[in-house]
């Protein structure tokens, strides 16, 4: 096997975190190697320097076994290495075409683009690799597996054959991600090589030839998927055993406390992304809404909490009608709410971690009298919850912005949980944290059940969904497509629903697996 | 297992039903102004009254002048009106659909046009010297709007065009007086514009200043040192405040064109130069590479700094770009028209080209026809001294402050900016 | 709230966090004006002529240029401490007071300071950049200007409250319509204010303008009727000081808006939303609201700024009566960090300059717009640090607190 891509010794510090530490990696000829490790590995930012939009405190990169730095992108695409993001990085007001052509645009009398060669060419690379998509289409009106495929295309347009693909099933159904896995295979059969980076078991075993695992910054094994279980590779990524049930007792649910009937929502751009949905989720159960991302989850939330209008159909919390009241009053009726983008929409960064504690309930007694705040109680109640939840922090004075991703999470969870409530919305609560805190948030979330609360579950990961749930929605372009009884099926089941298979075309499972994956 | 069957209509009745309401909505604003127009600009009116619009500009040989044309003033208002009234009416039933914005800019210019008919009953007006008026007075709207179009489209808010207006206008006439040459004042002009733009970058790229208080900063700074300049030599010493304008000429075939060719293709090189700018930027933007890019930097920096663009750079250069317009622009107070330089004669014109970019949605024609729409106030306002209409001027100043106001409430469609427009871009997350 | 209490247990001693909040705003203020001696220098006709005929001379005539500016700008702000020393020895009551006229003209001159910079504070802790303070301040002196000489046979106790808060309502009626317009349609409050700003400055060309509502009959300037004696604030000393209640009614706004800001539901409202506007929608919090409450306090503010003016001061309202009071205070809201005793202070400063300026325009013919690029520097290095980092060689200090920013169109 010959070796396209050698790194050693990558060091990568900083503030306040070592990155990556003297991290050697190499890449084989024609081989999918996987890039395994949980959140805050290293994974991205070693990607990132290899890209060139990071600069490495230390190390060296060698392709085909010629020594080269990479002061920027330009420097790695000149050697034949691209990338696909996480994020997409795609203009939506540009059309596929123009995407593809930037910054190795095709011209016409060396001033003027010529669309029309590059589009020529983009038939051509789709065709050959098997990438449908239409050139002449602006990015913003394609779906998102589509937008990927445009991902794709530019790194082969720049004739690229080294790729890195950052996490590239977050927002693909377990079949759309197959698909993409057959895309992967095709390209490494054509001579490319392929660095897959993923914190999903089950993918890496599913499509990896070899692989690495990266935990804190430092390489800290190789694993062989032929022979590898996933157990094992938890306990690398995370570095102890990892309990991957969550211990569930059965309870009987009940008065009705959220009550939805044929919502409909639009999102910004006045589009209906909420098609007539109705759910009911009773007190003490855990509803999961599963879905791929995009499919109305964030604005069903939103207009449940009163942060987007109702288009249409009524909202029922506790028996009140809550359609298109203010969030103060939902929050008002014993709603907590832990939302999607913590940093966005639960925290205001620049504020202490005490201001953000009581930043629903500064107005109530005993944080306000009348309008005056009372400074004293805040930040004593502050400090007790701190100490209670968890919260690292040197002191309630601290900024919020301060803190980890899993601490900002915990302070969401503490204002949130404290209040006496009814009804909890959690909006993917574990994105984007280490193990740790998912653990610690996921026994809240089943102690808030367990003493009667309402859980309507939102998430993205299907094995969060289906460890929590007791019964599952599935939703599909803004429809609710099924409700199910958690124990009832398994992920390949939710996951055809997911594509938008119809529940009746698809067969209940007879027989339930035990699985063993619950690292998020 | 429940599952909730929507019919495939609901979402279709959904959004007909939003349409809809919106079209009522321009319905009844379509009827309200035909029936305002009746009430200010036909009731009360002598039947026998009629207006006379002139259409000849300056002395003109008498084969080639054109007769003047006069309407009857009551019955042309109560025509437009019920013209008004029936759109009003289709649009309330029907709907214009995809014309409503056509529609309404329609009626807008039948209400201007019932208006002049009323104030110049009896009385005679220039229409071609008024709509060359407009045009003139768009001049510096125009390159102002494309100074913002420049900067903006790739990310960087320019708040600064008043500021740079101001200072292209003095240090462009101070250096045309002191060399005696015009077009030295010109590039005086230019460089001053790029200068300050080159500050308004290093603030808000490098040292990812706010990028409105970055223009504020450039705007109080030119207030002051052209003030400054002004009161301690322009004023003492006239001659270096003397710097002539360029004369006005026609172009060969365009300007021959009765009518078109006077009001459009008429004047000195500051309209000729905007029309040169408004194809350059329109082109370059939209048809090459260099336009791209900075379209890509100032819709999703990050996208195109993943493809090897220079995010900075590019930034850099349209900003640059943009101040050198408006530098142009600038010139145009001093060397264009009004021949001496006097403090702040600029008067905000550069924050309604601004709004006229805004207007114009982003797009160099876009911000052309906005322009001429505030163009057209203020060459009304001059007119309206001359026809005793009982409105005071001060408030017929007022109007392209108030049209301003309107436009960016979005009245009139809503403009949605360049996506990354006034976020400074970092390389780390 | 809490971020003004203690300091966290890491934190350095609380004169160096002292140290370190005054050391930019000061050093910033310093380098403006070295800058703007430059400029002085740069335009001196004596300075150009030595540079032309004597370069060896030049030296000399900067120098002096720059002590005459200089000086006289002290002279015109402070006063001169011989003078100061002389008049009290003799004991000639209108020696003292000519004596001290400067500096307690500076007062009056930072007392509109002191509220304009508050409205600009206020609207920045909200996250709005409100640039029609100007406009806001003309429309309050118009309307407390009326009721001061519309309104006859009231005694003092009544007139003088009413004439001062008509001047709030006017201003906060101005401000409501940017507002209004911000929170519905998403419009940038930027260019609705200028434009706010211009359509308030043609709306007092035309109420004093002949034969306009507000135009004194007997006079061929462009002023209002003097209002009536029982509506001028009182002053404390006799002429030429003109010293008078206004200063205090500031101090007490001051105080006033912090306790607002930081003490109160209210003032935690109005800074989630500038600081966070999504969370604080999540929180409850509502925005238009707080948009609206934030600009109207603002524009109050600003149209308390122009009623003290008239009330205190002019005792009638003339046609451009205010320098840019308006604009001036962006810096030193800027400046001052939008707290409340950082506004006072640098209003303070700022009024000694504008004080001095004026006699430096009459003594060293610098025209008075010398403070405009003063004060254009001071707000582009207080917003960029790095810059006089850079220069002083300073390094980095921890991250700041609340940060003051405005958001792009529409947004």
């Amino acid at each position: 096997m010959v070796p396209v891509l050698e790194l050693h010794g990558i060091t990568k510090q900083f503030p306040g975190v070592l990155a990556n530490d003297h991290i050697d990696l190499t890449l084989y000829q024609g081989e999918i190697l996987a890039l395994l490790g949980e959140n805050g590995a290293g994974k991205t930012t070693l990607m990132n320097i290899l890209y060139g939009l990071y600069q490495p405190d230390a190390g060296e990169i060698f392709v085909r076994g010629k020594k080269i730095k990479v002061h920027s992108p330009n420097d790695a695409i000149a050697v034949g290495i691209g990338m696909v993001h996480q994020h997409f990085m795609l203009v939506p007001v540009l059309t596929v075409t123009e995407n593809v052509m930037l910054g190795v645009e095709s011209l016409k009398g060396g001033v003027f683009l010529d669309r029309r060669k590059a589009a020529a060419r983009i038939r051509e690379i789709s065709e050959k690799f098997g990438l449908a998509v239409d050139p002449n289409a602006y990015i913003k009106d394609l779906p998102v597996g589509v937008q990927q495929r445009v991902e794709i295309i530019k790194l082969l347009y720049r004739e690229a054959d080294i790729l890195i693909l950052d996490e590239p099933t977050a927002v693909l159904t377990p079949q759309e991600a197959d698909e993409l896995f057959k895309i992967m295979r095709s390209l490494v059969a054509q001579g490319k090589s392929i660095i897959f980076i993923t914190h999903k078991l089950r993918e890496v075993l599913a499509v990896a030839d070899r692989i690495v695992v990266l935990r804190q910054g430092r390489v800290v094994g190789e694993a062989d998927p032929k022979t590898a279980t996933q157990a094992q590779l938890a306990t690398m990524m995370v570095g102890r055993e990892v309990k991957l049930t969550v211990k569930k007792t059965h309870i009987e649910p009940g008065d009705v406390i959220l009550r939805v009937e044929n919502l409909k929502v639009l999102d910004d751009r006045d589009n209906l992304v909420v098609d007539g949905v109705s759910l009911e989720v009773r007190a003490g159960e855990i509803m999961g809404v599963a879905g791929v991302q995009g499919n109305g989850q964030t604005e069903l939330v939103e207009a449940l909490t009163g942060l987007r209008p109702v288009a249409d159909g009524r909202v029922f919390i506790n028996g009140h009608e809550t359609t298109d009241a203010s969030p103060r009053k939902i929050l008002e009726l014993g709603v907590a709410h832990v939302p999607e983008d913590r940093q966005t929409d639960g925290l205001v960064l620049t504020y202490p971690v005490a201001d953000n504690l009581v930043l629903n309930t500064y107005y109530l007694p005993p944080f306000a009298r009348g309008v005056v705040i009372d400074q004293q109680t805040v930040v004593k109640m502050a400090s007790e919850w701190v100490h209670q939840f968890d919260i690292r922090t040197p002191s309630v004075l601290t900024s919020a912005g301060s803190l980890s991703g899993g601490n900002q999470q915990k302070l969401i969870v503490a204002r949130e949980f404290s209040r006496p409530i009814k009804l909890l919305i959690a909006a993917q609560p574990t994105r984007g944290l280490d193990v740790g805190s998912i653990e610690y948030i996921h026994q809240r979330i089943l102690e808030k059940r367990n003493e009667g609360c309402a859980v309507l579950l939102v998430s993205t990961e299907l094995d969060e969904i289906m460890a929590l749930s007791d019964r599952i929605a599935v939703m599909y372009r803004g429809k609710i497509v099924a409700v199910v009884d958690a124990l009832r099926v398994n992920k390949e089941y939710l996951g055809l629903l997911m594509a938008g298979v119809s529940p009746e075309q698809v067969l209940v499972p007879e027989v339930i697996e035990e699985e063993v994956e619950a690292v998020f | 297992m429940t599952t909730t069957t929507a019919t495939p209509s609901a979402a279709a009745m959904r959004a007909t039903r939003a349409y809809i309401r919106r079209s009522r909505i321009y319905g009844i604003v379509f009827i309200a102004i035909a029936l305002a127009m009746y009430w200010l600009f036909a009731v009360g009116v002598d039947r026998a009254s009629v207006t006379t619009y002139t259409l000849n500009l300056g002395p003109v040989p008498a084969e080639q002048r054109l007769p003047d044309w006069v309407v009857p003033s009551y019955t042309t208002v109560t025509l437009l009106t019920m013209l008004a009234v029936a759109m009003g009416a289709y649009q309330l039933v029907r709907g214009f659909g995809r014309a409503t914005t056509v529609m309404l800019g329609l009626i807008i210019v039948f209400f201007v046009f019932s208006f002049l008919t009323w104030a110049t009953r009896d009385q005679s007006i220039n229409l071609v010297g008024m709509l060359k008026t407009m045009v003139q007075r768009a001049v510096p709207l125009t390159i102002g709007a494309l100074s913002g179009v420049l900067c903006e489209r790739a990310g960087v808010v320019n708040i600064a065009i008043e500021g740079m207006f101001l200072s292209g206008a003095m240090f462009g006439g101070l250096v045309g007086s002191v060399t005696g040459n015009l077009w030295i004042g010109v590039l005086a002009a230019v460089l001053v514009g790029t200068l300050l733009a080159a500050v308004h970058a290093v603030l808000s790229i490098r040292y990812m200043v706010d990028q409105i208080v970055s223009g504020m900063v450039i705007n109080i700074f030119s207030v002051g040192i052209t003030s400054f300049i002004s009161s301690k030599f322009l004023q003492v010493f006239q001659e270096l405040n003397n710097p002539g304008t360029f004369k006005p000429f026609a172009l060969p075939v365009l300007g021959k064109i009765p009518i078109i060719g006077p009001i459009f293709f008429e004047g000195n090189i500051f309209l000729f130069g905007m029309y040169i700018l408004l194809i350059v930027v329109h082109v370059a933007l939209f048809y090459t590479r260099w336009g791209l890019r900075t379209r890509a930097v100032g819709e999703h920096p990050r996208a195109a700094d993943t493809l090897g663009i220079n995010v900075f750079r590019t930034r850099y250069v349209a900003v640059i770009l943009g101040g050198a317009v408006a530098g142009f622009g600038g010139a145009y107070f001093t060397l264009g028209s009004v021949g001496r330089f006097d403090e702040l004669m600029t008067a905000g014109r550069g924050f309604i080209s601004l709004a006229a970019m805004i207007f114009g949605k982003w797009m160099p024609f876009g911000a052309f026809g906005a322009s001429l729409i505030f163009g057209f106030a203020e060459s009304l306002q001059g007119k309206l001294s001359i026809l005793k209409v009982p409105i005071p001027s001060q408030f017929l100043l007022m109007a392209p402050y108030i049209a301003t106001m309107i436009a960016l409430a979005g009245l009139i469609g809503r403009a949605v900016p360049p996506a990354a427009d006034g976020k400074p871009y970092t390389k780390d997350h | 709230m809490a971020q003004l209490a203690a300091s966290p247990p890491s934190a350095p001693p609380l004169w160096r966090q002292i140290v370190q909040t005054v050391a930019m705003p000061l050093l910033a203020i310093f380098t403006a004006l070295v800058a703007g001696s430059l400029l002085i220098i740069l335009t001196d006709l004596e300075v150009l002529v030595a540079l032309r005929d004597a370069p060896g001379r030049a030296p000399a005539a900067a120098w002096k240029a720059i002590t005459t500016a200089y000086g006289a700008l002290w002279q015109g702000s402070i006063g001169s401490p011989t003078q100061i020393v002389e008049a009290l020895a003799s004991g000639d009551s209108r020696a003292i007071a000519q004596a001290f006229f400067p500096i307690t003209d500076s007062l009056v001159t930072a007392t509109p300071y002191i509220f304009a910079g508050l409205a600009v504070a206020v609207g920045f802790r909200a996250g709005l950049f409100n640039i029609g303070v100007e406009g806001q301040l003309y429309i309050g002196a118009i309307t407390s200007v009326w009721v001061g000489f519309a309104i006859k046979g009231l005694p003092p106790i009544i007139h003088i409250p009413l004439a001062l808060l008509a001047g709030p309502a006017g201003g906060a009626l101005w401000a409501f319509i940017p507002a209004i317009l911000k929170a519905k349609t998403g419009a940038h409050e930027v260019i609705n204010t200028i434009m706010m700003n211009y359509i308030a400055f043609r709306l007092s060309e035309w109420l004093l303008s002949y034969k306009g509502p507000l135009k004194r009959p007997d006079s061929a300037n462009p002023v209002s009727p003097f209002i009536e004696k029982s509506a001028e604030l009182p002053r404390f000393f006799p002429d030429p000081i003109r010293f008078h209640l206004g200063f205090f009614i500031a101090l007490g706004m001051a105080a006033f808006v912090f306790w607002f800001l930081f003490k109160t539901t209210w003032g935690f409202e109005v800074r989630t939303v500038g600081q966070n506007p999504d969370a604080a929608r999540y929180a409850g919090m509502n925005i238009t609201r707080n948009i609206i409450i934030a600009m109207c306090l603002s524009g109050a503010l600003a149209g308390l700024a122009g009623a003290n003016e008239v009330l205190g001061v002019n005792h009638n309202l003339a046609l451009a009566f205010s320098p840019g009071y308006g604009f001036d205070s962006i810096a030193i809201a800027l400046v001052g960090k939008s707290h409340p005793l950082g506004v006072v202070l640098t209003a303070l400063l700022f009024g000694t300059l504008r004080g001095g300026a004026t006699r430096m325009q009459n003594l060293a013919r610098i025209p008075v717009e010398i403070i405009d690029v003063i004060q254009a520097l001071v707000i582009a290095f207080i917003a960029a640090p790095a810059i006089i980092r850079a220069i002083y060689r300073l390094r980095q200090a921890g991250p700041g607190a609340e940060t003051v920013f405005t958001r792009g169109w529409g947004k």
